[in-house]
């Protein structure tokens, strides 16, 4: 007969103990909670909401030209229509994660062990660059040609010309359709999910209020 | 119901997070609805080898012809693309891009103007003698006739879509730049550039090298306010918002030392690389990390709190979509 680490958990279960640390690491009225600190009173938490908010826009219009493959939008309404729908969600996008970054910034949001929290979100920002690079470099226009033409200079330099090049659409394309969203979302999914688990920084000058 | 609980030593208030979202994600899809029913977005069309050749055959002729001297920046670009020098970049010793080596093999003289020739030779007797002459050519024949017509090129005049210069001794390069411009006109040069000998093509490392060697993708860029020296990197064709997130990194092209530098992207890249390390280790920064503390905008991000704080007022919510005063996010 098996042994019992806990009351639910059966010793040696490595099931069992990724579930006993979800839930005393993350337990769900943590994850979702429906009550925040008293100093959660500002419009600028509203950026971070905005931004994912932004991003569910972004992947879904992209999914929909996915769908249709690369050559659509540019020859019929409907697909120009979505091309706008995903090209003005990745400028909402990044105006309010450019907006949600400063505000942690001056908000010190790294503080009493949130630098982690502080990271991914760079990281996530600095990903979504990437993203968005490769969907301009994706576009099969003018734009398209003349970024790549003056991009790829800076990436050879570097030395990542031969393995990212930014001349071949193949790999843009799929660079930008997959690989990059993938890592932008799972980021976003981290970035969430340590803030819930430290929560809400509170104001510098409060007193400790934090458990 | 009181709306102020105490756990521990922190003090809540009502919050309800997934109605935020939804608002939220309501909130923007209408905004994106208006800005993309209202202000469409940018597409003005590709350029083609063959609207090049037909729209400025002087700059397509004078390209090839550069090609073959050997006189491009694709021609003597290095590293990945060839074994030349002219684009290598490098600080001190410091040369990843030569580190790398050639891993996107480009001959342009071969690959842009020989071998689409070569093919199109199959059924043109004239452009095959020419060939035949320009291959069996000493280096310094070839060196003389690609000098002469260089020259020749600069006061060149496009006639019925000929180039016309000039009498002189070009040798073959007459009939072999005709020949050049002619598929060029028909589309096929598109077309043999990018083949890489299989029927599914993704690739355009070819054409646009080459057309990135003329002049006139570079005009139409102009136009449009994308060159480097307009802030390019962060523009978009048209009127519309572009790459604006990128201007920290477009910044640097504009100003000393690194305009005008030959080393300037890998200056560019360098920076940005730590810059980019900089702020994704802000938290443990010395002085960048106090910068909050500094500037004290914090005081009016928590100004409510801070006010409740010094009147002892605690007994209102923290706001939020089920208060009255604004949400939390993550």
């Amino acid at each position: 007969m098996s042994e019992k680490i806990a009351p639910d958990v059966e010793a040696g279960s490595w099931t069992g103990a990724i579930r006993q640390r979800l839930a005393t690491g993350l337990p769900i009225e943590r994850l979702l909670p429906d009550r925040q600190p008293i100093y959660v009173g500002s419009w600028v938490y509203v950026f971070g909401v905005i931004t994912i908010a932004a991003l569910i826009w972004v992947i879904g219009s992209g999914v929909v030209l996915a769908l249709f493959g690369p050559q659509w939008w540019h020859t019929t309404s409907a697909g120009r229509f979505f091309n706008s729908l995903h090209f003005w969600s990745v400028q909402v996008f990044f105006v309010f994660m450019v907006l949600h970054l400063w505000g942690q910034f001056f908000m010190a949001s790294w503080r009493n062990g949130r630098a982690p929290t502080w990271m991914i979100g760079a990281v996530t920002f600095l990903i979504s660059i990437l993203a968005a690079f490769t969907g301009y470099l994706a576009q099969q226009n003018l734009d398209a040609q003349w970024i790549g033409v003056n991009a790829k200079d800076a990436v050879n330099s570097s030395g990542l010309g031969g393995f990212f090049n930014v001349l071949n659409f193949g790999q843009m394309y799929g660079l930008h359709v997959m690989l990059v969203p993938i890592a932008v979302t799972v980021l976003v999914v981290i970035h969430i999910v340590q803030v819930r688990v430290r929560g809400v920084v509170a104001p510098m000058d409060a007193p400790r209020e934090e458990s | 119901m009181s709306t102020i609980e105490r756990a521990g030593a922190i003090r809540t208030a009502p919050y309800d997070l997934v109605k935020e979202l939804l608002i939220a994600l309501a909130g923007t899809l209408a905004l994106i609805l208006v800005l993309a029913a209202v202000l469409s977005s940018p597409d003005v069309p590709s350029v083609t080898i063959q609207s090049w050749a037909q729209k400025q055959p002087v700059d397509l002729v004078t390209t090839a012809t550069g090609e073959l001297a050997g006189s491009t920046v694709s021609a003597g670009y290095g590293a990945p693309y060839n074994n030349g020098s002219g684009s290598v970049q490098k600080l001190g010793f410091f040369t990843p891009q030569s580190w790398a080596g050639t891993r996107l093999s480009v001959d342009p003289a071969q690959d842009f103007v020989l071998k689409p020739l070569q093919a199109a030779s199959a059924t043109n007797p004239d452009l095959a003698a020419a060939l035949s002459q320009y291959n069996g050519a000493s280096d310094s024949q070839r060196s003389g006739w690609l000098d002469a017509y260089s020259k020749a090129l600069k006061d060149a005049k496009e006639e019925n879509g000929q180039v016309v210069v000039a009498k002189g001794d070009y040798g073959p390069l007459l009939v072999m730049m005709a020949s050049l411009l002619q598929i060029a006109r028909a589309g096929a040069l598109d077309g043999y550039l990018l083949s890489r000998g299989g029927f599914y093509q993704t690739d355009y490392t070819r054409p646009l090298l080459f057309m990135g060697d003329g002049s006139y993708l570079s005009s139409l860029a102009e136009d449009q306010h994308l060159l480097g020296n307009q802030w390019g990197m962060m523009n978009e064709t048209g009127s519309y918002p572009g790459q604006t997130w990128l201007w920290l990194y477009t910044l640097w092209y504009q100003i000393a030392p690194y305009n005008g530098n030959a080393n300037a992207d890998l200056m560019v890249v360098l920076t940005m690389l730590v810059l980019s390390l900089a702020l994704v280790m802000v938290p443990f920064i010395p002085g960048v990390r106090d910068i909050p503390r500094w500037i004290p905008i914090q005081r009016l991000i928590w100004r409510r709190y801070y006010v409740e704080e010094r009147s002892g007022q605690t007994e209102r919510p923290a706001g939020g979509v089920t208060g009255s005063s604004v949400p939390s996010g993550s």
